[in-house]
């Protein structure tokens, strides 16, 4: 096992460095960034220059590159701006936790996304949170009475939310919860922010500015968790050792939820494993649509103004994380089901 | 014993063809037949006849300088008779452009759909067939692209290609040059999916007798590929390939909302939707119309897919 665990690792390696530089290749032409640290004064053309040669941007891109991997504080680099490489750098590199300063905030970019992180956690963990829950009732339920009333309608109902564009979702929510609810005098959900500015940010404003969001994304997601419990309960369902059960006389219930359902959510452990490292990158246009300051509308936010070090960070933390939880996964998978072995 | 005794004669296969009370169904009768008791995608299917004959169909009643004319003193009327569903912020005519956006969305799912599958077709048929270094090489690069999530990744690509890219024209009309890069990132980014598909099949096949039957008689290699073991991985391709096109029309207009799609004039439902969120206490109509449109041809082709699925691939079940 900890020879696999090893491997995996010893793969992983390489595909985030791959994609790192991928990434960062095609940051290059994401917009001008001394515009965007220019702000609404023009730069004029020996000041473009000069920061271009300070701020490195004058260098290949595969210094670049190695310059934001590695730090440049082993190399001389072109302080002042005069043309001439005359002292160290100061950044320490991404491989050293310093992902350079973000143009937009003017404050290190991990500051910048780590400020954020809660924000798009506290949304996004409680959506996940209610889907796997909602998911394993409904499923199991279906699975147990197939083709009954409620596991049609239930299974059209998911259906039709998961093929809803989550914009459209978000903003006929909304337009009912918010806006008409409003007109007809009814008590009415807040549509934007995480909390009235005039309350503050209390544990309950933060709750109630959450159900829309939150609804928006459960609806969503919510299809493909249930069809797949349903369909791995269905097939435990149908096992001997189920029958065996049966035939010993053991109570409904306990055939259900220990015998079959602990065998059946086996592959529901690797499906929310590999889903959660997505769930910090927040859901775009979710967070957008109810400006929910989180994780996504930071990265859209970043990416229009050419953000560079932001922008990469982000990407480098989803992808760090993605490659750490299918390891992670795969182990806890072992764990659980005895009859896997990597060797 | 001089004479031989008769071969044992068998009813059934002594009759022609021809003759036979039930000729034996072919693959594509097969599928019909099991895609038939599928009622929502019969459903489904109708649905998506309805949408193409709208957005075809409209285009003989709407010109397209209608759907790009705009009047800003007829800004943000609500639906009436003379505009059935409203105007826009900037006075155009809400209905004449979802018939004309809708041309464009669903020639931006198919074109990105054959993209998508065409790549994936070879590089998991590449990987799945050879094995080795080239299927390590192929399905790391594969892990590589799906590290970043689709969404994250088609932002970033948009930006990259946001250049000026000129118009162009085709088949008599102008179109935005951002709807060529559109379709090429969505199909970019799509493939590795299908790749994978179609890899899993090619390693199960190519492992089957018949494909050492056409070795040992010297079939060649891209003739193997193509001829003998990609006709038999057809169903989920086809299957994953209309799912495809509900997915690109969709990526399509969640990054023309926001904001790095297609520009307009052009129109698709997807731009159409782009800043409508500011007007949902007071235009409803911008947002509701493209928005119901979204949902209906992703509904319908879903359901389409969900029966093809049943149909043509019994064993996969849907998950």
């Amino acid at each position: 096992m900890a020879r696999y665990i090893l491997r995996r690792i010893l793969q992983g390696i390489p595909l985030i460095f791959i994609v790192s530089l991928v990434l960062f290749v095609l940051m290059q032409n994401m917009g001008d960034p001394l515009a965007t640290m220019g702000g609404r004064s023009v730069t004029r053309k020996e000041d473009r220059e000069r920061l271009a040669r300070q701020m490195g941007l004058d260098q290949p891109v595969i210094v670049q590159y190695l310059f934001w991997l590695a730090g440049n504080d082993w190399s001389k680099v072109d302080f002042d701006g005069d043309g001439l490489a005359e002292s160290y750098g100061t950044r320490r590199g991404v491989l050293r936790g310093d992902f350079g300063y973000s143009l937009v905030a003017r404050q290190p970019a991990m500051e910048v996304i780590a400020s954020r992180i809660p924000n798009t956690l506290i949304l996004m963990l409680t959506s996940e949170f209610i889907v796997i829950v909602g998911a394993l009732l409904i499923g199991v339920y279906s699975a147990l009475k197939q083709y009954s009333l409620l596991d049609n309608l239930v299974t059209t109902f998911s259906f039709v939310g998961y093929s809803m564009p989550i914009f459209f979702l978000a903003l006929s929510l909304m337009y009912i919860f918010a806006v008409n609810f409003k007109r007809w005098g009814l008590p009415y959900l807040p549509t934007v922010g995480m909390y009235d500015p005039r309350v503050g940010s209390t544990p309950g404003q933060v709750l109630l500015h959450m159900i829309l969001p939150v609804a928006a994304i459960a609806v969503n997601s919510f299809s493909a968790y249930s069809r797949y419990i349903r369909s791995t309960m269905l097939e435990a369902l149908n096992q001997d050792y189920v029958r065996t059960a049966r035939s010993k006389g053991l109570p409904r219930r306990e055939i259900i939820f220990i015998h079959a359902l602990k065998n059946a959510s086996l592959p529901i452990v690797t499906i929310v494993g590999l889903d959660l490292p997505f769930l910090l990158g927040g859901a775009l246009v979710t967070e957008r649509i109810f400006a929910w300051p989180g994780m996504g509308r930071l990265f859209i936010d970043h990416v229009s103004r050419g953000d560079t070090p932001v922008v990469m960070g982000i990407l480098m933390l989803i992808a760090v994380s993605v490659v750490f939880f299918q390891i992670l996964t795969d182990i806890v998978y072992a764990w659980l089901d005895p009859r896997i072995r990597y060797d | 014993m001089t004479e031989t005794s008769p071969a044992p004669v068998s009813n059934i296969a002594a009759l022609p063809l021809d003759q036979l009370d039930a000729p034996p169904l072919t693959l594509g009768r097969l599928a019909w037949l099991r895609f038939r008791r599928h009622k929502m995608a019969l459903a489904g299917m109708a649905l998506l006849g309805l949408l193409i004959l709208y957005c075809v169909g409209g285009g003989f009643v709407f010109s397209e300088k209608y759907a790009n004319y705009n009047d800003t003193s007829l800004a943000l009327q609500p639906p009436s008779a003379a505009h059935w569903f409203g105007t826009d912020t900037i006075g155009r005519d809400i209905l004449a452009r979802t018939i004309y956006g809708g041309q464009i969305s669903l020639l931006i799912g198919l074109t990105a759909v054959i993209l998508e599958v065409s790549a994936g077709i070879v590089v998991g048929a590449l990987a799945g067939y050879f094995g080795g270094w080239v299927d390590n090489l192929l399905m790391r690069f594969t892990e590589a692209i799906l590290i970043i999530p689709q969404i994250f990744l088609l932002l970033v690509m948009a930006k990259f290609f946001a250049g000026d890219i000129p118009d162009i024209n085709f088949l008599g009309r102008e179109f935005s040059g951002s709807v060529i890069v559109i379709v090429v990132i969505i199909g970019l980014t799509s493939w590795p999916y299908l790749a994978r598909i179609v890899r899993a099949e090619f390693l199960s096949l190519k492992e089957s007798e018949f494909i050492l039957a056409a070795r040992a008689t010297g079939t060649s290699t891209p003739e193997i590929i193509f001829l003998h073991i990609l006709p038999n991985c057809i169903a989920p391709i086809v299957v994953s390939a209309t799912l495809g096109v509900a997915n690109a029309i969709t990526l399509e207009a969640y990054i023309s909302f926001l904001g790095l799609g297609v520009r307009p004039p052009t129109a698709t439902w997807g731009n159409m939707l782009e800043g409508a969120y500011n007007y949902i206490e007071s235009a409803y109509w911008m947002w509701l119309f493209p928005g119901l449109l979204i949902l209906f041809i992703v509904l319908a082709i879903n359901f389409v897919g969900d029966g093809l699925r049943d149909a043509l691939d019994p064993r996969s079940r849907a998950v």
